[in-house]
């Protein structure tokens, strides 16, 4: 028997798979993984700490900059905490303005994730596919608030801007077309017996380390665990419409891959719906004190984001900056589990793993 | 042309070869050149894309360019890396790739050495490449590279065994090792090539092939996703140039062999097509050959390291063997 | 830079903090700030009102309210004592003989003189008043409330009712006060604005409501002057009252920050006081019981039977928050309690869906946001820890979640989590000197 010896890789911050400048040290035996370590932080700008310098309405373009693959649900949390607090009301328009943005938000984000998750399983073309079809949601925000990543769309109170002459009807034309897209994306990929052989019981967990884990979104919903915040603490207007929330069984990549095209078309459903009752012309900002002073006190609020649950935990003193703003980041607590998965797995699977957990490391970091 | 290699050794001869030398080797350059070019546009109309179309005319000086840029770039070899083996590296990898042509026939009458031993030689040959990646990986004293190196190695060694038997297949039937001997013996109808005979032995070549050549699905040893760029990532300008030069040199050889060996080389599917002349025919099975291994990858996912070993070592291998056995079994029963 | 912090670190503290032993004046004025606000909340004195101010001052966290005597002179001190002298003041609420020995301008001195009796007199009496006079903190009262309404206009309405109530009363009192030895009572009230005078030069965008306050008072003190007809010391009053205002305006710079933190400390004052009004006004019905009040009772009577008796320290519900339950739990106690919320089938909190640290100046906290995944019923945990040697234990091995938030926490706001199996920083370098989410926190370049 030849002895070896342990190889320590760095994988990160500048790797082309980890998203970001993420950083994994790994120890591997040949090309298995015998433990791995996390190192994050190289993207941490202090969000919270900047928020409590700031008004709430400042701190909005902050949160755009954390989660930057999603961040209408970003600025929507903030919003949503504060006038949960100050009990503000939402124009109904304003509200449906923002769930819209908010679904075409998430399929937005789970496009991306299922053209990066291909590229890191080294399939090329479904990443191209998959940004082809985003842009048309880029496109439709551009319009909307002319920014393409970090929105600023949110308000506190309702939103900055109205949908623009036409603009509802194109997200009505995008459904239909979306939906052709999604079973183009199946027939192309899910199907392929390379792409199963490589997720199919890969990065596998049981229901109850997921819940330990405080694993939540699709990382959660793979094992079987039926949480979906919009469902079970429903906020906006998500109790108004029907939609499935989509389970695995196994909680494996395969599953978690499965969901979150499943939630596209869910979406896509929600936006159905939404259109159908879209209220006629009105006002998209309520009515808000000049200065935003939320009472004193304290409140956490958590929404389901593409990639599970974000928070935000408000500490006010009833000034018009937060005491202290903590922000509960999906991809951070999911993120948690990797070192856990990777043991025993090969190099390539840390990328199928990684991959599989969908972190933004805007998000992770802060 | 063969046949001045039977003559004595003159300094005109001498000077005749190196000539034909050079004429190969641009013909080469400039297949590699249009074959990134084609390649790029290929996979861009395939992704919704436009590919290359900005320098001259369709984009056609992109890989010029490219290939101008690489070569002008500054030489930068890592202050710890194994200095001496990590320039001889690229050169050695390109070496194999560029000698295995010599023994390629483009017709009857084109060819440029007629060896009895040609598939052999071809395999031993290409085999030295293996040692390059890993000189390659390990000199740049890169643990990416050197990961990548070992991929490499074990893959090729893996896959070098299916791919000498898959053909030992056709090698029986034509009862020559010679590649022109092989390309003439395949009949003038396109069931009479050695594709369809041969079938187990073509579909396990083709498998094997592509993972020599390193390229997806089987592109483990410079998986971008996972190991950055494998064994080169240490290597940039004319070096790095060379790498990729020799992986399309590869491709070059790989399809053209594959046309020779099992595809008819320059014969016409039909006789009544022989009017055409056999280069054109060879040409149009090697440009299909060379669009189908751009078109795998723009189509398949990477395959993981262990799947790799296991249908090298599970799958091809006794695919090969029985297909082996079964054309000796044919052999025995309906040929003597 | 230091004007600020001393401002920042006196404000917070004000409507909670307000522990009588507070040294900075700042801080003592706040807490008699917090007694104000409930005396205005009062003005009948009406011995029901308290009570149902009090789950309100529970909610701010506040633990406990001040003595009335003792803090309302230190609030007078430094209200309304340009002059900083506030010991002096607050020392002489009975004496006002002792002037002659401060060694202050003699502008001061005279305020003193003044302030001997009139500021010293003030909280005595408003001390006495609620029992004695219940006229006499109304006349103090209107000050705030006169820029509630600029403040907070919601109120305004409430506000303007409650005004013109005290001013109905203190004519009356005005009236009945005539000749009595209390009568000095009315002059705080004609010193006050004098402070409240030169705050505008101090920060310009009060004026409105210091005037406006000024003028109240300046109209009040004219009525009870009336009244008063030839009290004599009614004119020693009014030069007193011109010559503090001019020492004040002469004040010097380092005084500016404290008269900023004065009458911030009076806007806070006013905030509270419009918001206990606000309950006060309101009908004094019984709050109704929260709907998670069944939830709350049920924890916490799990928590003190399976765990310890004295395993909650308090325990209440967030209404804010949508009437989240919540436990402030004791740090020793904290993971039996934790191990009991997640297991216990009661319970069940088995998913944490936030863990959270806070730096409240005083001390710091670790909040965990807990859900049941099965009846989706939540709870907050709470534990508080001081800011000297910080320290909670470590829950993950019950919540994993916990695992890089603790770290997380322990990075930014340097709480230890004894038992934690690899607590490092997390976001920032492993050399990085500070915690940078603290309220204390300096960071290296000061400019960035």
């Amino acid at each position: 028997m030849i002895r070896t010896e342990e190889l320590l890789l760095n994988v990160g911050p500048q790797h082309p798979s980890t998203h970001g400048v993420f950083r994994i040290i790994v120890k591997l035996d040949g090309e298995v993984i015998t433990e791995a370590t996390p190192v994050m932080g190289y993207l941490h700008r202090g969000t919270e700490k900047l928020a409590e310098d700031l008004n709430y309405t400042q701190i909005i373009p902050y949160t755009d900059r954390m989660d930057y693959v999603s961040a209408m649900t970003t600025n929507y949390v903030l919003c949503h905490a504060v006038e949960k607090m100050m009990g503000l009301e939402v124009p109904e328009r304003a509200e449906f303005m923002r769930l819209i943005v908010m679904e075409l938000q998430r399929i937005a984000s789970h496009l991306v994730w299922w053209g990066t998750y291909l590229l890191d399983i080294g399939a090329m073309s479904p990443f191209l596919f998959a940004f082809r079809d985003r842009e048309i949601i880029i496109n439709l925000f551009n319009e909307l608030c002319g920014a393409r990543l970090t929105y600023n769309y949110m308000r506190v109170g309702g939103v900055k801007w109205d949908a623009p002459p036409g603009w509802i009807e194109q997200v009505r034309d995008f459904i239909p077309y979306m939906e052709s897209k999604l079973d183009e994306y199946h027939n192309l990929v899910s199907g392929n017996e390379i792409f199963l052989a490589r997720i199919r019981g890969v990065g596998r967990y049981d229901a109850a380390t997921a819940v330990n884990f405080g694993l939540s979104g699709a990382n959660l919903r793979s094992t079987g665990v039926n949480w979906d915040l919009r469902k079970n603490k429903p906020y906006s207007l998500y109790d108004r419409f029907e939609f499935d929330v989509p389970l695995g069984s196994v909680g494996d990549c395969y599953d978690r891959y499965n969901i979150r095209l499943e939630e596209i078309r869910q979406s896509l459903r929600i936006l159905k719906q939404a259109l159908e009752q879209f209220p006629g012309p009105g006002d998209v900002m309520g009515k808000v004190p000049r200065v935003i002073r939320p009472p004193a006190g304290e409140l956490y609020v958590g929404i389901e984001s593409p990639r599970g649950e974000i928070g935000c935990h408000i500490v006010s003193k009833g000034k018009a900056e937060p005491y202290r703003l903590k922000f509960r980041r999906p991809s951070f607590v999911n993120l948690q589990i990797l070192p856990k998965l990777l043991v025993g797995e090969t190099m390539t699977n840390l990328i199928t793993i990684l991959g599989g957990i969908d972190i933004v490391v805007g998000e992770v970091d802060c | 042309m063969g046949a001045w290699l039977d003559e004595t050794l003159t300094w005109g001869h001498a000077l005749l070869f190196f000539l034909w030398g050079v004429i190969l080797l641009m013909i080469v350059l400039g297949f590699v050149t249009y074959a990134i070019f084609f390649e790029r546009k290929v996979i861009g109309w395939m992704q919704y894309r436009i590919g290359p179309n900005r320098v001259g005319p369709w984009g056609l000086l992109q890989s010029v360019a490219d290939i101008t840029k690489l070569l002008i770039k500054e030489d930068t070899i890592p202050r710890k890396a194994d200095r001496a083996l990590f320039i001889l590296a690229p050169a050695l990898a390109y070496i194999p790739a560029f000698a295995v042509l010599a023994v390629i026939p483009y017709t009857n009458k084109l060819y440029f050495a007629d060896i009895n031993v040609g598939l052999l030689y071809y395999v031993a040959l290409s085999g030295i490449s293996t040692i390059a990646i890993i000189l390659g990986g390990w000199s740049s004293n890169n643990k990416y590279a050197l990961l990548g190196g070992m991929r490499s190695a074990a893959q090729m060694i893996s896959y070098e065994v299916p791919l000498v038997i898959s053909v030992v297949g056709v090698v029986m039937l034509s009862g020559t090792l010679n590649l022109r001997g092989i390309g003439e013996q395949q009949g003038d109808w396109f069931w009479e090539w050695n594709f369809l005979p041969q079938i187990l032995g073509f579909v396990v070549f083709i498998i094997a092939a592509v993972s020599e050549l390193n390229r997806t699905p089987f592109d483990l040893p410079e998986a971008e996703s996972e190991l950055v760029a494998g064994y080169h990532v240490e290597y940039s300008g004319f070096r790095f140039a060379f790498f990729m030069l020799t992986e399309y040199v590869y491709v070059y050889a790989i399809a053209a062999l594959t046309t020779v060996l099992f595809l008819g080389g320059w014969h016409a599917p039909f006789p009544f097509l022989d009017w055409v002349p056999g280069i054109i025919w060879f040409l149009l099975k090697f440009t299909s050959i060379v669009f189908f291994l751009f078109w795998i990858r723009a189509t398949l996912p990477r395959i993981r390291i262990d799947q790799l070993m296991g249908l090298g070592w599970k799958v091809l291998l006794p695919v090969a063997i029985l297909n082996v056995f079964l054309t000796a079994v044919y052999m025995e029963l309906f040929i003597k | 830079m230091s004007d600020e912090k001393e401002k920042d670190s006196g404000r917070p503290n004000g409507p909670e903090a307000s522990e009588p032993e507070t040294p900075s004046s700042e801080a003592a004025a706040d807490g008699a700030a917090g007694m104000t606000a409930k005396e205005g909340a009062n003005p009948s004195a009406d011995p029901v009102s308290p009570p149902a101010a009090e789950p309100r001052a529970t909610v701010s966290g506040t633990p406990s309210v001040p003595e009335a005597g003792a803090d309302s002179n230190a609030s007078t001190a430094a209200d309304s004592s340009s002059s900083e002298s506030p010991a002096a003041v607050a020392g002489t609420p009975g004496g006002p003989a002792s002037e002659a020995g401060i060694p202050d301008a003699p502008a001061a001195g005279t305020d003193d003189a003044d302030g001997g009796t009139s500021s010293a007199a003030e909280p005595a009496l408003s001390g006495k008043a609620s029992a004695a006079d219940a006229g006499t903190p109304s006349a103090e009262a209107p000050a705030p409330s006169g820029e509630a309404p600029a403040a907070d206009p919601e109120r305004e309405a409430k506000l303007k009712a409650a005004a013109e109530a005290r001013a109905a009363r203190a004519a009356a009192k005005a009236a009945a006060e005539g000749s009595a030895p209390t009568a000095d009572g009315g002059t705080p009230s004609a010193a006050a604005p004098a402070p409240s005078g030169d705050a505008p030069a101090v920060d310009p965008e009060r004026e409105a409501k210091l005037k406006a306050a000024a003028e109240a008072r300046a109209a009040r003190a004219a009525a009870k002057a009336a009244a008063e007809g030839g009290a004599p010391a009614a004119d020693a009053r009014t030069p007193a009252a011109s010559a503090s205002s001019g020492d004040a305006t002469a004040v010097d710079p380092e005084k500016e920050a404290k008269l900023k933190a004065a009458a911030e400390a009076r806007a806070a004052r006013a905030a509270a006081k419009a918001a206990a009004e606000g309950e006060a006004a309101a009908p004094p019905e019984p709050k109704p019981p929260s709907p998670m009040q069944p939830q709350l009772d049920l924890a916490v009577e799990l928590v003190r039977t399976l765990t310890a008796e004295d395993a909650i320290e308090e325990a209440y519900i967030n209404e804010l928050d949508g009437h989240r339950p919540t436990l402030i739990l004791r740090g020793e106690r904290l993971l039996a309690a934790a191990e009991l919320l997640k297991s216990h089938p009661k319970l069940r909190m088995d998913y944490m869906r936030n863990l959270s640290g806070v730096d409240y100046e005083t001390h710091l906290e670790v909040v965990y946001h807990l859900v049941s995944l099965q009846s989706g019923r939540e709870i907050a945990v709470k534990v508080k820890t001081d800011r000297e040697a910080p320290s909670v234990p470590s829950v993950v091995s019950v919540w994993e979640t916990a695992n890089w938030n603790e770290r997380e926490i322990y990075d930014l706001l340097g709480i230890d989590f004894p038992g934690h199996p690899d607590l490092r920083r997390i976001m920032m370098p492993d050399n990085w000197v500070g915690y940078p989410l603290r309220k204390d926190y300096e960071p290296l370049d000061s400019e960035v």
